[in-house]
Parts: structure tokens; sequence; C-alpha cells
């Protein structure tokens, strides 16, 4: 059964059974950094903390650092995002996901928020 | 400074209804970007964009021609009425205060008009230094548009067929839907195009008649400064500012011959020097071999030693690259030198290129 928790930062995390969570940003997130130019991705095989900063991504305007929504170990990157990052704007929620984590504490996904709270988070 | 409102151009209403996304900006709440930066930046590429450049100062100087000479690099005896030229206004060392246009639409003397940020110290300097020589006359009353893109000349046809026969760095002063108008055929994107001072009261109504005009979008201020990028011009206070002399910001051409000659404007004597022996470090343009753009403050290294810094950058929508401006030692300032932008405490490969990124496509007749 797969879930989708939030982060106040705008990060989307969804976890399937107890597979690796996925992590991307939203597309409230992504409308407001604007057109993505660049992903900075992080090492596959790195761990972080929760809080860590894992991952920056660049517009035509700043750059914008990401947050581990998290503590865990990244398993897998999406390598597609180098030749087309604006895959974050077209599809954030879907192709235009970061990296994998294998999460470390699961109870650190219920302090997040699910999609009712994030929806008044942004309102 | 942080403390002051911010102030409003007279096209602040019509930007929130154009739906802009708006930001503090030298003092300013300025749109920052409409549909978005890349569309606006391509459109005015292609088509005609319309910028709100309002926040610039605008003045008139009248009197003797040689008190505003004396502070600036242009010989005024060359500005023909009807012309424009870019100058700098030097400080006694040397150093650039300020980059700015001056020109004589009409036989009244200069219309000049310089950056935002530096608007209050530059208006200050001239009138310190003008003494009873000349008058400097604030045009607080007056807004600023900027027309930009290779279809700039057919939309000013329509609404003002006299205006649109000016060339590149000529300027006039017109009628324009019953409106006293300056307008000069110039601009900061590296395409063809007009900056036209209007009077406050009448800047919305010409600004919706531009874009009533299926070939002009309202373009913001991210846009602006990527196409600048790319047409190699200096954002004042970032790339040049009272330390650096035009010499080392690669404007020598602003220097006017004659002035040379006469060796009578501010620090004249360190910068013919430097223009005899070179400057020690150059302002360069570079591009990034990969995707990740370097931004102002990156530091450029060369042969893993760090040699200069980013003064500009960002990634260039036209030239599908991350390019930027910094200064480095003259002796690595030659295009395809290689060097590294230090990035988030990575070296990523860039080479310094020549400039500007993007051909300019002025109109010149």
């Amino acid at each position: 059964m797969s879930q989708t928790r939030f982060t106040e930062d705008h990060e989307w995390i969804k976890t399937e059974g107890d597979g690796p969570a996925t992590v991307g940003i939203t597309p409230y997130a992504a409308e407001q950094l604007g057109d993505v130019v660049f992903v900075e991705l992080p090492e596959v095989g790195k761990s972080f903390k929760k809080g860590d900063e894992i991952a920056v991504v660049e517009s035509v305007k700043a750059a914008s650092e990401i947050y581990a929504p998290v503590s865990g170990k990244v398993v897998e990157v999406n390598g597609a995002l180098e030749d087309a990052p604006g895959k974050v704007n077209e599809d954030a929620h879907g192709a235009g996901w970061f990296f994998k984590l294998e999460v470390a504490d699961a109870s650190e996904l219920d302090a997040l928020m699910d999609e009712a709270a994030y929806q008044k988070h942004v309102d | 400074m942080t403390d002051q409102p911010l102030l409003r151009t007279p096209l602040y209403d019509l930007h929130v209804e154009l739906g802009g996304k708006m930001v503090p900006f030298a003092g300013y709440e300025m749109p920052v970007q409409f549909e978005g930066i890349m569309a606006e930046h391509n459109h005015t590429r292609e088509g005609a964009g319309l910028f709100d450049v309002s926040h610039m100062g605008q003045a008139r100087v009248t009197g003797e021609a040689g008190a505003l000479e004396a502070l600036i690099t242009a010989d005024l005896s060359e500005l023909e009425p009807g012309t424009q030229k870019y100058t700098l206004l030097l400080n006694d060392e040397g150093g650039i205060m300020d980059d700015l246009m001056v020109s004589r639409p009409d036989e009244d003397g200069f219309f000049v008009v310089v950056n935002a940020a530096t608007k209050g110290a530059d208006f200050a300097h001239m009138r310190d230094r003008f003494g009873r020589r000349a008058e400097l006359i604030e045009l607080n009353d007056r807004a600023l548009l900027a027309l930009q893109g290779p279809k700039a000349g057919a939309v000013m046809e329509a609404l003002c067929p006299d205006a649109a026969k000016l060339v590149f760095m000529e300027a006039g002063r017109f009628t324009l839907n019953g409106a006293d108008v300056f307008v000069s055929r110039s601009g900061y994107t590296g395409e063809d195009g007009f900056e036209i001072s209007i009077p406050n009261h009448q800047a919305e109504e010409i600004a919706r008649l531009l874009l009533d005009d299926e070939r002009v979008k309202p373009i913001g201020l991210g846009a602006r400064d990527s196409l600048r990028l790319e047409a190699g011009l200096c954002l004042y206070g970032h790339d040049m500012d009272e330390t650096t002399t035009p010499i080392e910001a690669s404007l020598t051409w602003a220097v006017a011959k004659s002035r040379r000659a006469s060796a009578d404007f501010p620090g004249a004597r360190k910068i013919l020097k430097q223009i005899e022996d070179g400057a020690s470090r150059k302002r360069v343009g570079f591009k990034l071999k990969d995707k990740a753009p370097a931004r102002e403050g990156a530091e450029i290294a060369h042969d893993g030693t760090v040699v200069g810094v980013a003064t500009s950058g960002g990634f260039a929508p036209t030239a599908g690259a991350p390019i930027g401006m910094g200064y480095v030692p003259a002796e690595l300032a030659k295009p395809g030198t290689e060097i590294e932008l230090i990035v988030r405490g990575k070296a990523r490969p860039a080479e310094i290129v020549k400039m500007p990124v993007v051909a300019h496509r002025f109109y010149r007749g």
C-alpha cells in the first residue's frame, strides 16, 4: 500500500510497503521556482539525517536547497533529470522525482503532513 | 534602507492585473516575472517584450555641456541632437559610479537615464560638481518603458511612425497617443528596440496600447537579467562598481578617443596608464560545460587555484547553457582559456568566451 506525505518545505515522499521511499518536490514548489534548469542530486549510497541539505534545484532565477524529509540512505537518483530538468515543472509528482531513500526510521514519516494537511499549508 | 517603504511605478496596478509576481528591487516593488522567465526571455528574442523600467532615474541637464562632460567618459561635442551614447560616470579615482545613457532628444540640453539603485548618489554628485555651470532637473514625473525584440520596430511603426525611423543609438522627442515622449532606439537585451519616456499619468494607457498588439507581451526583471547577460551587458553594482575602472570592466570602448587625448576625465592618469600597459584584471564572459549554473559570487579557478570571482551568472535560455561574467587576471582573459567555476564546493569545467554570447541584433537602418 502506498502513501504520500509532505513537508513544510514542499517536498513529497511516497512509500510503498517496505520498499524505498521516492522523494520529489510538489507541483506548488515547482510552480514557485519557475523553469528548472538543473538539479544537483545526492550520491547513491550516502546517508542523510532528516533536515540535511540533500539536493539543490536551480531555476533560471535562483538556487534552492532541498532538505532530507526523513533520515535515510540514498539508493537511487533520477538520472533522467540530468538531460531533462524540465520534467520537474511538467510532472513534479511523477517523472520529475529526485531520489529514492531507504528510510532509517519509519516513525519520522508519521510526523509529516498528509495530503489534506499539506493542501491547508499551501492555501 | 530595509525599513523604507517600497516605491511603486505608475504601472504597478497593471503589473498586478497581468499576474506579475512582485518583488522588491532597488527600493521598488517590481514584477520579476509574468508567465515565466524562460517564456518571457524567448518571447523577447522572437517577438516583442514590454518592460517597465520606470524605477530608473531620468533627468535633464541644461547649461554648459562641459560641466557634465567633466564627470563622464563621452565626448559630448560628438553628441548631435537626435543621438544617444552609452557612457560612464567616474569617481575621482577613475572608479565607475554608474553607467548611463545620455542623449539629446531635442535642443533643450541632455537627457540622462541612470540606474535605479544609484540615482540618488549620481544626481547628488552631478549637482555638487556642476555648481552654477549646469542644472540637473530630475524627471520624477516620467515613467520609462522598454519595448525590445525583433518585432519592436513594426509595433512602433503602427503607433508612432516617426519614432520607428530612428536607428540604433538615435533619440528624439515625439507625440505618441497624445503624449510628449522621448524615444531612443536602444535597450538592454541585445535586440532591436526602444526606450520610451512617458509622463506618469499617460504611462499606463500607452503600456496598454502596446500590449493590445498581439506581438507584445509583458516581461519581468528575471528575463531582463537573462537577456542582458546573454548580450554581455553589465549590471551595475555586480559586474562593476566604484572599485572597478572602465579598462578592468572591459569597457575601454566607452572612453572616447578625444577624451583620451585631452586626458580630462576623472582618474584619467590611472585609466590612460591602464590603456597603455593593460589592467591586471579583466571582466570576461564564461560558459559552463555542464548544466549546473554558477551564480554571482562563485569562485573562478584555473589549474586548481582560485583566480577570480563570478559577478553575474545563470542559465542562458537562448544559448542553452549556463553562462556568466566575472573578473580574472588579464593573462587568463583570452577566449578559449579553460577555467573552473566552484559551485557548492565542486569545480565545474568552463571556458572563457567572447561576449556577447548571443549576437546583438540592433537596427542600424
